[in-house]
């Protein structure tokens, strides 16, 4: 921990009480030798390091510093911590600004600019302070009741409203620091570093714990950081700084200082945000607001937030407790703020936030204030107790200051809009209800309020732990807890700083036996605490008028919620706790209602007369404070976000100036252009004219970054045919058909499948005949999830008796070894068989065209090529060219094609062979496109683009796949009635009758081209199934009639080889409606009428793969 | 986070294992025999207890072997791990 960095007799340097007139000249924990500027809406303002922004407006007397939700009440500064409702701004510019950060948490540093979030067109004059004065127009649930009619004009509202109550504003740039993750184990994680948190980590970890210690301050210490008392003999101070020196000398403790632990999870996984940036040990200077200069300076490899993820053994909660607000008419105003705040700053920071202060509560605590206020020179004006016998011990001390102490009185007005002027004071019944006297007003300047304390049990309820009611402290203390984890100090009801002490150091010690260590027991510091009259509850103070006449009493100041708000919605028929949250907003917002629930509760179980207890809580859900998503996403973004897999052959592919398309986190070639070749998008439609360039590829296929871009670039009409698609693909695919292409197949997924029991498993996993298969030879297979529907399909092949090799989709390889595990482990343990995957020990060059034999053949080896004694889908393992290979004869294209797999170290330099020997025949790579529109052109089906999940084999035309006398998965599921309906979407070619418009992938299919025409005559079932909207074609025909939808485009290209667009379909009893005509809906309102056809393009008979 | 034992290599964090639902799911032996209405059970039907629940679970960062646990689904607590079949 950093040093205390002045001594507190050093005076202040000089000409900066002209512009912080609200600094006190000494004291404080700041360090007074490092004057900080920074800009707050513009003015310029000056502090000190160990400020933070609240500290620091307060210290140059700025008392307004946002514009409330609802009412754009002016607000100023009320805690001065992570409970700060009001003192909501935007820190930063351009990238790296920041919404909707609490003033009281930013550490201050140089340069610092910071904005109110809300006010137009200015804070000082708000426009719509209007709302202010028409509330009654704008009671809870005014949203529901006034914007619900007419709908249509709801787009028209939501933009006003968000102006009008909208926090901060999103950075529009890619944020600019880093953020990490770290995790950590530990035997004991302590949440808060006050008091009780302190003795706790110091008794754990002098036994031996592995301790973490966290505390959303930037200094460890709670409330002994503005504490009076006197702690072992010293002050409060001083024994601070030598426990903080104790409990880091001890081994194996981690301190976390500006770290907030947000969310307790299952198993005591725990989540906390350090805000590395803020840490006082290294101050921020002189860092430019403007991005560009802030570059690769200062913040290289700086760490701006650490999110620690940790799974501790046992968990103390010491996280204190919140000091609750009083309830009364105007308790809003600036100058209102919470005792306790009032002595942080003070003690803390150096700022005395008035010059003439007024103490309000029901309990004793707040009488600090007073005496802190009159040590600073500041005057105070009264305290004034609700309770008819006031403070317990400590009034005397006030009463010596000479303060008057008003017992049994409370305040019922404020007067002073942008600053309290003064307050009005009645005297109450003993009881609290009623007034029973004269009012007096009595000046004043702040007005410091303490109504109670309540725990933060927020993190024990995350960990599953009950809460229950303290009638004694009129508060929610922790129950039961819900893991290995304790509640300690205030945080657990203890108020008194002797208890807290005491009561830590035993939980400590306690944690350190349950985490396996002897306990190591030392004395417990000496510390007196005073005798208090005990709190007295005051949930609202009686008004002089009916609540709904008197001036607003606030409850949840961020959110503008009043008792008004709740007596409306009680009123309004709502009763349970969280149906009020949602309807009055009571709760909501950046703060969670950490000052205003329990308030808002009280006001509930008054009107709804019940007793608080039964009333309870709303849920406590993670996170604590708002948590960046910088810091969720850590590391994991740009680069880092997927890892991104490259074939051996991908330096080649570089080279050859290859653009890649990234295939299941695979890089693989998209195609390769040519110096001079186009690369223009991809025309939807020759006839591009105005309507034809707005046709966006918005049902395109995603791996056609081109298909969805604007052809505004081309003129229209002039594009002809061959350049419906990228030059290059074209030359590819005609290369492929002619003379001899090569494309790199290594991202197949490949398993080799051994064991005794090998062909009975795969039997029950392929539709088609695997005992049947002879040594040698290759089977194209389908596998069925139990449903029945195409999960994945490849080539396998049987090397062996017991021995085959299986290929899946590029993007199926983990996910079908995943399923065939599961099925050998979960379901058929006793079959002997063993799976690895050999993806990336082969890799995979695929040979294709006419010429592709005669290229083997022309190279030194042992394999022998020709059709008698490698026919048609069989392998071939042998060397070739001096390597070692596996050779495949199979195609996906149609022609005739081989596929080596060859070990991924030798892959480059077999490559270069092949090239080099296939130059007499202008050997031609190509990449994915090409092969998606080879394969089209034969109707071979892409799992994952021509299906999706809801595609049976059937569907597709893969009968003759189905084996019927033995059981596979899914094959029950076949039978099943809604596998078997006849107008089941059913696989088939379509070709526009245009002749030249490439459909989008996606385009929806419909019967008739008008919505208004009538459609032909269909099944019942397919009508029934049509008859939704298409959506609206277009206002001048009015009210769009429904069209049966029959179906959709599932991929769609231009061939060059037959010189014409085609596209695959599923569409509704398709295979028996070959030859008729249906129509494409394009999304420009425009439709294509297209044939039905075969989905076999090119070579139906198959002759050319088998020469 | 969920802490899961895997019977294999011990307690691990959960994001190093995957889900595979209820288990006890019998593969029907012959499944041609069964009505629609039989398949459709085995195929579709689950139990979405408030209480004990047994489940498949696999270590699939980790050695890839799948077990069988009983978690209360309510408090998320374990009771028992052991080898599927």
């Amino acid at each position: 921990m950093r040093a205390k960095a002045s001594s507190p007799d050093k005076g202040d340097s000089g000409g900066m009480g002209k512009q912080q007139p609200n600094r006190l000249p000494r004291g404080g924990r700041i360090d007074r030798s490092q004057p900080l500027t920074f800009h707050f809406n513009n003015r310029a303002c000056q502090g000190y390091a160990g400020d933070t922004l609240a500290s620091a407006l307060l210290a140059n007397g700025i008392d307004v510093i946002g514009r409330s939700f609802k009412y754009h009440r002016p607000r100023g500064i009320m805690g001065s911590g992570m409970e700060e409702p009001n003192a909501i701004i935007q820190v930063g510019v351009g990238a790296d600004t920041v919404p909707n950060l609490r003033a009281t948490e930013v550490a201050l540093y140089d340069g610092l600019t910071a904005s109110t979030v809300r006010g137009w067109p200015g804070l000082d004059f708000d426009l719509l302070a209007i709302n202010d004065f028409c509330h009654r127009l704008l009671s809870a649930g005014f949203y529901y009741k006034t914007f619900m009619r007419p709908g249509a004009l709801w787009k028209w509202y939501e933009r006003c409203l968000r102006k009008a109550s909208g926090l901060g504003v999103s950075p529009q740039l890619p944020d600019p620091d880093r953020y990490t993750h770290r995790n950590a184990h530990c035997d004991v994680l302590v949440v808060g570093a006050g008091p009780a948190g302190l003795m706790a980590a110091l008794a754990a970890a002098k036994s031996g714990a592995r301790v973490i210690i966290a505390d959303e301050q930037s200094e460890f210490g709670g409330s002994l950081l503005y504490s009076a008392a006197r702690v072992a003999g010293n002050s409060a101070d001083e024994w601070l700084g030598k426990a903080l020196t104790a409990l880091a000398d001890c081994p194996e403790v981690v301190l976390l200082p500006c770290s907030t632990v947000f969310g307790y999870y299952d198993y005591n996984f725990l989540t906390i945000l350090e805000r590395c940036r803020d840490r006082p040990a290294e101050p921020r200077q002189g860092l430019s607001p403007s991005p560009p200069e802030r570059e690769g300076s200062k913040r290289q490899g700086e760490i701006r937030q650490r999110l620690w993820r940790v799974r501790a053994k046992r968990v103390i909660l010491a996280t204190g407790a919140i000091e609750r607000p009083l309830v009364f008419p105007n308790n809003d105003r600036p100058g209102v703020m919470l005792a306790s705040a009032v002595s942080h700053y003070i003690h803390r920071y150096g700022v005395c936030p008035g010059r003439r202060g007024l103490i309000f509560a029901n309990n004793d605590s707040a009488c600090q204030a007073a005496l802190d206020l009159a040590a600073a020179g500041a005057a105070v004006a009264a305290v004034v107790d609700c309770r008819a016998a006031g403070p317990g011990a400590i009034a005397d001390a006030v009463e010596q200051a000479g303060i008057d102490v008003f017992r049994g009185h409370v305040i019922t007005g404020v007067t002073g809009r942008k600053r309290v002027r003064s307050v009005q004071v009645t005297p109450v019944s003993a009881d609290g209800k009623t007034l029973n006297g004269a009012s007096k007003t009595i000046a004043c300047d702040l007005v410091a309020m303490s109504g109670g304390w309540s725990p933060a049990v927020h993190l024990h309820s995350q960990a599953g732990g009950g809460i229950a009611w303290s009638e004694a402290h009129a508060c929610f203390i922790p129950d039961k807890p819900g893991q290995d984890n304790v509640s300690v100090g205030a945080g657990n009801g203890s108020f008194a700083l002797d208890a807290c002490l005491a009561e830590g150091q035993q939980v400590g010690l306690d944690a350190a036996r349950q985490c396996g260590f002897e306990p190591v027991p030392f004395s417990t510091p000496k510390t007196v605490s005073a005798t208090v009259n005990p709190l007295q509850p005051l949930w609202r103070t009686p008004a002089l008028q009916s609540p709904e006449r008197s001036p607003k009493q606030f409850l949840d100041y961020q959110n503008d919620t009043t008792v008004t708000d709740v007596r409306l919605a009680v009123r309004e028929g709502f009763q349970n706790v969280e149906h009020v949250k949602r309807y009055t907003a009571l709760g909501f917002g950046t703060d969670q209602g950490k000052l205003g629930n329990i308030n808002g509760m009280a006001a509930l179980a008054e009107c709804l007369d019940k007793p608080i207890a039964e009333v309870g809580t709303t849920t406590f859900r993670p996170p604590y404070t708002p948590v960046a998503f910088g810091a969720c996403a850590g590391m994991d973004v740009g680069q880092l976000y997927e890892p991104v897999r490259k074939t051996p052959l991908h330096d080649w592919h570089e080279a050859a100036g290859a653009e890649f398309e990234v295939v299941g986190q695979w890089l693989r070639p998209w195609y390769f252009p040519r110096a001079g070749e186009d690369r223009l998008p991809l025309p939807l439609t020759k006839k591009a004219g105005a309507r034809g360039a707005e046709t966006g590829g918005e049902g395109g296929d995603r791996r056609k970054p081109f298909a969805t871009l604007s052809l505004a670039a081309q003129a229209p009409g002039e594009a002809s045919a061959r350049e419906d698609l990228p030059e290059a693909v074209a030359r590819e695919c005609l290369a492929a058909r002619n003379s001899l292409a090569i494309m790199d197949a290594s991202t197949l997924g490949k398993i080799e499948v051994q064991g005794l029991d090998a062909v009975a498993f795969l039997e029950r996993i392929y539709t088609h005949n695997v005992a049947g298969m002879k040594i040698g030879r290759c089977a194209y297979g389908i596998m069925l999830g139990e449903d029945g529907m195409l999960m994945d399909d490849g080539v396998m092949a049987r090397l062996g008796e017991r021995h085959f090799y299986l290929t899946t989709t590029t993007g199926g390889a983990a996910g079908v070894l995943h399923w065939l595990e599961q099925w050998l482990q979960t379901e058929w343990p006793e079959l002997k068989v063993y799976l690895t995957s050999v993806t990336e020990r082969w890799a995979t060059i695929a040979l294709v065209g006419p010429n592709s034999r005669k290229l083997l053949q022309g190279l030194n080896g042992d394999i022998a090529f020709d059709q008698a004694d490698f026919p048609f889908m069989s392998v071939r393992s042998g060397v070739l060219a001096g390597f070692a290979v596996q050779v495949f004869r199979v195609s996906f294209s149609g022609e005739l094609a081989f596929e080596i797999n060859v070990e991924s170290d030798e892959a480059l330099a077999l490559w270069r062979k092949l090239m080099e020997a296939g130059g007499q025949y202008d050997i031609t790579p190509y990449g994915t496109e090409t092969m998606h529109v080879l394969r089209a052109e034969k109707g071979f089906v892409i799992v994952g683009q021509d299906t999706d999940g809801s595609v049976s084999p059937v569907d597709l035309g893969m009968n003759w796949l189905l084996t019927e006398d033995k059981d596979y998965l899914g094959k029950r599921s076949l039978a099943r009635p809604d596998c078997r309906r006849a107008d089941r979407k059913q696989w088939v070619g379509l070709l526009s009758e245009d002749g030249t418009t490439v459909l989008p992938e996606g385009t929806q299919l419909v019967e008739a081209n008008t919505p208004g025409g009538r459609p032909p005559r269909l099944p019942l079932a397919a009508l029934l199934e049509g008859s939704r909207l298409v959506g609206k074609p277009g206002r001048a025909r009015g009210r769009a009639r429904p069209i049966p939808m029959v179906g959709h485009v599932t991929s769609s290209y231009y061939s060059a080889c037959l010189g014409h667009p085609i596209a695959l379909a599923l569409v509704s009893a398709g295979r028996a409606r070959k030859g008729d005509h249906i129509h494409a809906a394009l999304s420009d309102g425009r439709y294509v009428k297209v044939k039905i056809v075969s989905p076999i393009f090119y070579d139906p008979k198959g002759e050319r793969q088998h020469v | 986070m969920l802490l899961i034992k895997c019977p294999w290599c011990g307690t691990r964090d959960e994001s190093e294992f995957s889900y595979g639902g209820e288990a006890d799911i019998a593969r029907p032996a012959t499944p041609d025999t069964l009505t629609d209405a039989e398949w459709a059970d085995y195929l579709f039907m689950r139990k979405n207890p408030r209480g004990l629940h047994r489940e498949q679970w696999v270590h699939a960062h980790g050695c890839r072997r799948w077990f069988v646990l009983e978690r209360d689904t309510v408090t998320y607590r374990f009771s028992a791990t052991r080898e599927p079949g």
